[in-house]
C-alpha cells in the first residue's frame, strides 16, 4: 500500500466549540491507483488532505489515528521530517494553482528549486527535466513557458504548471484538492487526461478530491464518499455508482441529472448536512435518512456486505431492500 | 405562428477599455498599446417561444451572462435589439418599459450577494410587489407567505435576515423575490452553480415545478451540460460571443452538428462513463480581446480548412428546428 489512513481524527478547538472536521477516517491507496474522495462542502475532504500533508495549524490538531506512507508513520513525525516528505514523497495540488506558485518568480526558477530541494543535480539537468515535465502536461512551447511568470499564463496553464511541479520528483502520492473545479469543461478534460496518464506512467497514487461525482466516475478506480467527517461508503467505482449501499450515496447519485432520466424529477435529499460542531447522536445522516430506524441512534460501524465495498450503515441498500 | 415572447436581433455588446493618460503617452512615444475592445456578444439572433425553457451553454467568458443581462434589460446592447412580445424594448414608452421590466426577472449565481443583508426576508420578497401596486398593504403578509410556501420556504422564518439561512435557502429567497412581481420570463444565470449537489437537485426540481404552476418561460444559463439537458427544451451553445448551434435537447445530445458542440459533449464528465480515456480537444479558449478571424473555433477544430480562417460561418438552419454555424454544412 502506498498510503494507509486509519481511524484519523482531526479536530479544531475553536472558541465556539470543537469542530470535528475529520472524525474517524479510514482508507488505503495502492501504487498507481486513483481514489476519488467525494462529499459536499464541509464534509472534511480538504482537512483529510491537509492532515496527510502535515499541514494542520492551530487551533486544529490530529487528535488520534495513524497515517502510514509505505509503512512509515507520519502522525507525530517532526516538522523537519514532514518537510522532506512534502514535495518529495507527497505533493499537493490545490483548486487555486497560486497556492503552489510563487507570483514573483519565473516558472523555471520555481521548478528547478523544487527539484534541487530534494536532489543533488546540476542546474542544466534540472532544467531539462522541467522542460520535459511541462511537455508531459500538454504545455505547448515549454521552452518559452519556462521563462514566463505565473501571471502571464492562463488559469488552465497555471494549473498545468502546478501539476507538473507535483509530479516533478515522481512522488509516491499526490493529493489533488478540487484541481479542476475552477476550470472550463474542455480544459478540465485535458487536465484529467494528463493526470491519469502520468499516474499510470509513474506509479504515483492519486487522491482526487471533488464534490463532482461525474468527474470521479471518469477518473477514479475507487471512490470514498464522505459525510460529516467520516467515510460512509467506499469501493470500486463501478460497484459504488451502479449498486450504492449507503442511503446518502444513493441520494447523491439520484440528485445528479443524467441523460436516462431526462426531465424526470430528481431525487431530493431532504434537509441539509449537519453542523459538525453539533452532530446528532448516532448516525450523522439520520435526520435526512429515509431508512432510519431506532437502531440508528447508535453509531453504525463499517461492514462489508459485498466484496471490496464497505459501508457505514445499519440498513444498507441491496440487502433485501430495494435499490 | 405564435410570436416569440422574447427575441434578440443581432444583439451585440462591446466593452471598450480606453487608454489612461500614461498609456496614451506611451502610445505617442511609439509603444505598441491601443484601445482594447472586448466583443463580449457578437451579433446574436435568438428566439424564445412562450413556455419554452432554453438552456444557454458555453465556457467561461463566452458571453452568456452579458447576453442574459441584455435580455433582462439590465444592460443596453451596443448594437441590435431586444424584442419582448413583439416590441423593441428600446422603443417602448415609459409605462410599457416598466411593465416589461417586471415581467422579465433575473436570478443570479450568488444568492448572498444579491440579497440586501439589512432587510428581513418578508421585506426582501414584499418590497417590489407593494411598490408596484401588485398587492395592497393589507394583503401583503398573506401574499409573502404564499410565495414563500411555493418556493419551499417556511413562512414562520419570514422575519429573519439572509445571513440566517443556508445557501440553498438563500437561493430560494432570490427566486421568491423574483416571483413576487409575477414575471412571465426568468433569466437564470448559473442559478444553482454555487450550491451543493443535493441542494442543487432541490432547486432544479423547484424550477421545474414553478414552470408548470406559473406558466413561466426560462432562459437557463449554465456551464453544466447535464443540468441544462435535464431542464431545457432547447439548448443554445455559445463560443466566444457567438451562437454556434441551437437545437431541441434530444437532437443535440443524440447528434450534435457543430464540431465545438461535439467536443463539449465528449468532454463533459458523466456518471455513466467510467474510468474513461479522455480525448480532449486541443488548445485554450482564445482571448475575446483578439478572437481568431473567420470561425472563432478554427484554431482548435479538428475539421478546420482554409475557408474557416477566412470567412465567418453564418448560423443557419441545417434541419427543421436546428441551427448551426459551420462551413461543413455547405
Ligand atoms: N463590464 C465589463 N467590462 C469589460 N469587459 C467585460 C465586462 N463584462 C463582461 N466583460 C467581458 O465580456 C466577455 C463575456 O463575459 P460574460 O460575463 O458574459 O461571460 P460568461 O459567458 O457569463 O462567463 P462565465 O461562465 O465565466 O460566467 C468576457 O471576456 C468578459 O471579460
Ligand atoms: N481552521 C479551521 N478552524 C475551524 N474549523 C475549520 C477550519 N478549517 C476547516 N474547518 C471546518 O472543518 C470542516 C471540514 O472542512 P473541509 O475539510 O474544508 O471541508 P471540505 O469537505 O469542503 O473540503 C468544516 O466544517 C469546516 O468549517
Ligand atoms: S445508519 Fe440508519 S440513519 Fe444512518 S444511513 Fe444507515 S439507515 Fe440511515
Ligand atoms: S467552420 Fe471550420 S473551423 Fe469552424 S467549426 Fe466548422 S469546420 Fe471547424
Ligand atoms: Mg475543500
Ligand atoms: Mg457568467
Amino acid at each position: 500500500m502506498t498510503l494507509t489512513v486509519s481511524n484519523l481524527h482531526t479536530h479544531f478547538f475553536t472558541r465556539a466549540g470543537v469542530v470535528k472536521a475529520v472524525d474517524g477516517v479510514d482508507f488505503q491507496i495502492a501504487p498507481g491507483e486513483i481514489l476519488g474522495l467525494v462529499g459536499e462542502s464541509g464534509s472534511g475532504k480538504s482537512i483529510t488532505g491537509f492532515s496527510i500533508m502535515g499541514l494542520i495549524d492551530d487551533p486544529g490538531r490530529i487528535v488520534s489515528g495513524s497515517i502510514r506512507l509505505k509503512g512509515e508513520e507520519l502522525v507525530g513525525a517532526s516538522e523537519d521530517a514532514m518537510r522532506t516528505v512534502r514535495g518529495n514523497r507527497i505533493a499537493m495540488i490545490f483548486q487555486d494553482p497560486m497556492m503552489t506558485l510563487n507570483p514573483v518568480l519565473r516558472v523555471d526558477t520555481q521548478m528547478v528549486e523544487a527539484i534541487r530541494a530534494h536532489e543533488k543535480i546540476s542546474k542544466r539537468d534540472a532544467l531539462a527535466r522541467c522542460r520535459d515535465a511541462l511537455g508531459m502536461v500538454g504545455i505547448p512551447a515549454p521552452e518559452e513557458r519556462l521563462r514566463a511568470y505565473p501571471h502571464q499564463l492562463s488559469g488552465g496553464m497555471r494549473q498545468r504548471v502546478a501539476i507538473a511541479i507535483a509530479f516533478l520528483n515522481e512522488p509516491d502520492l499526490i493529493i489533488a484538492d478540487e484541481p479542476t473545479t475552477a476550470l472550463d469543461v474542455t480544459i478540465q478534460s485535458q487536465i484529467i487526461h494528463e493526470a491519469q496518464s502520468l499516474c499510470k506512467r509513474t506509479g504515483t497514487a492519486l487522491v482526487w478530491i471533488t464534490h463532482d461525482l461525474a468527474v470521479v466516475a471518469g477518473i477514479a478506480d475507487r471512490i470514498a464518499v464522505m459525510y460529516a467527517g467520516r467515510i460512509v461508503e467506499t469501493g470500486d467505482i463501478d460497484a459504488v455508482i451502479d449498486t450504492a449501499l449507503h442511503p446518502y450515496t444513493v441520494g447523491l447519485l439520484g440528485s445528479v441529472p443524467t441523460s436516462n432520466r431526462r426531465g424526470e424529477r430528481l431525487t431530493q435529499i431532504p434537509g441539509m448536512p449537519p453542523n459538525v460542531m453539533n452532530l446528532p447522536k448516532g448516525c450523522a445522516f439520520g435526520e435526512r435518512c429515509p431508512r432510519r430506524s431506532s437502531e440508528c441512534d447508535a453509531e453504525p460501524l463499517i461492514t462489508e456486505p459485498r466484496p471490496a465495498q464497505a459501508v457505514r450503515c445499519f440498513h444498507p441498500h441491496g440487502q433485501g431492500g430495494k435499490l | 405562428m405564435t410570436t416569440p415572447i422574447l427575441e434578440t436581433r443581432n444583439a451585440t455588446k462591446r466593452f471598450s477599455r480606453t487608454l489612461d493618460f500614461a498609456a496614451k503617452l506611451a502610445q505617442r512615444l511609439g509603444a505598441n498599446v491601443s484601445d482594447e475592445t472586448v466583443h463580449a456578444v457578437d451579433g446574436v439572433d435568438l428566439q424564445i417561444m412562450p413556455g419554452e425553457v432554453v438552456g444557454l451553454v458555453g465556457e467561461s467568458g463566452c458571453g452568456k451572462s452579458t447576453l442574459g443581462r441584455m435580455v433582462a434589460g439590465i444592460l443596453p446592447p451596443t448594437e441590435g435589439s431586444i424584442v419582448f412580445n413583439g416590441v423593441d424594448i428600446a422603443a417602448m414608452d415609459a409605462k410599457a418599459a416598466r411593465k416589461a421590466a417586471l415581467e422579465i426577472q433575473m436570478i443570479f449565481q450568488d444568492p448572498f450577494a444579491s440579497l440586501n443583508p439589512r432587510m428581513r426576508v418578508d421585506q426582501i420578497i414584499g418590497e417590489a410587489p407593494l411598490f408596484h401596486g401588485i398587492v395592497s398593504r393589507a394583503e401583503l403578509s398573506d401574499y409573502v407567505d404564499d410565495i414563500m410556501r411555493r418556493t419551499g420556504l417556511d413562512p414562520s422564518l419570514k422575519r429573519r435576515y439572509p445571513h440566517q439561512f443556508s445557501g440553498g435557502q438563500r437561493q430560494r429567497i432570490g427566486i421568491a423575490r423574483a416571483l413576487a412581481v409575477k414575471p412571465r420570463f426568468l433569466v437564470c444565470d448559473e442559478a444553482i452553480a454555487a450550491l451543493d449537489v443535493s441542494i442543487q437537485a432541490q432547486i432544479i426540481n423547484l424550477f421545474v415545478d414553478l414552470r408548470e404552476e406559473l406558466d413561466l418561460t426560462y432562459l437557463f444559463i449554465s456551464h453544466d451540460l447535464s443540468v441544462v439537458e435535464h431542464i431545457s427544451d432547447r439548448v443554445v451553445i455559445m463560443y466566444l460571443g457567438r451562437v454556434v448551434e441551437s437545437a431541441p435537447i434530444a437532437d443535440i445530445f443524440d447528434a450534435p452538428n457543430h464540431p465545438y458542440t461535439v467536443a463539449l459533449l465528449n468532454e463533459a464528465p458523466r456518471l455513466d462513463q467510467r474510468n474513461r480515456n479522455f480525448q480532449p480537444v486541443k488548445g485554450e479558449i482564445p482571448s475575446p480581446l483578439d478572437p481568431p478571424p473567420g470561425c472563432h473555433f478554427h484554431p482548435r477544430c479538428p475539421h478546420a480548412h482554409a475557408r474557416c480562417s477566412a470567412e465567418r460561418p453564418v448560423l443557419r438552419e441545417v434541419a427543421p428546428g436546428r441551427l448551426s454555424a459551420c462551413h461543413l454544412n455547405d
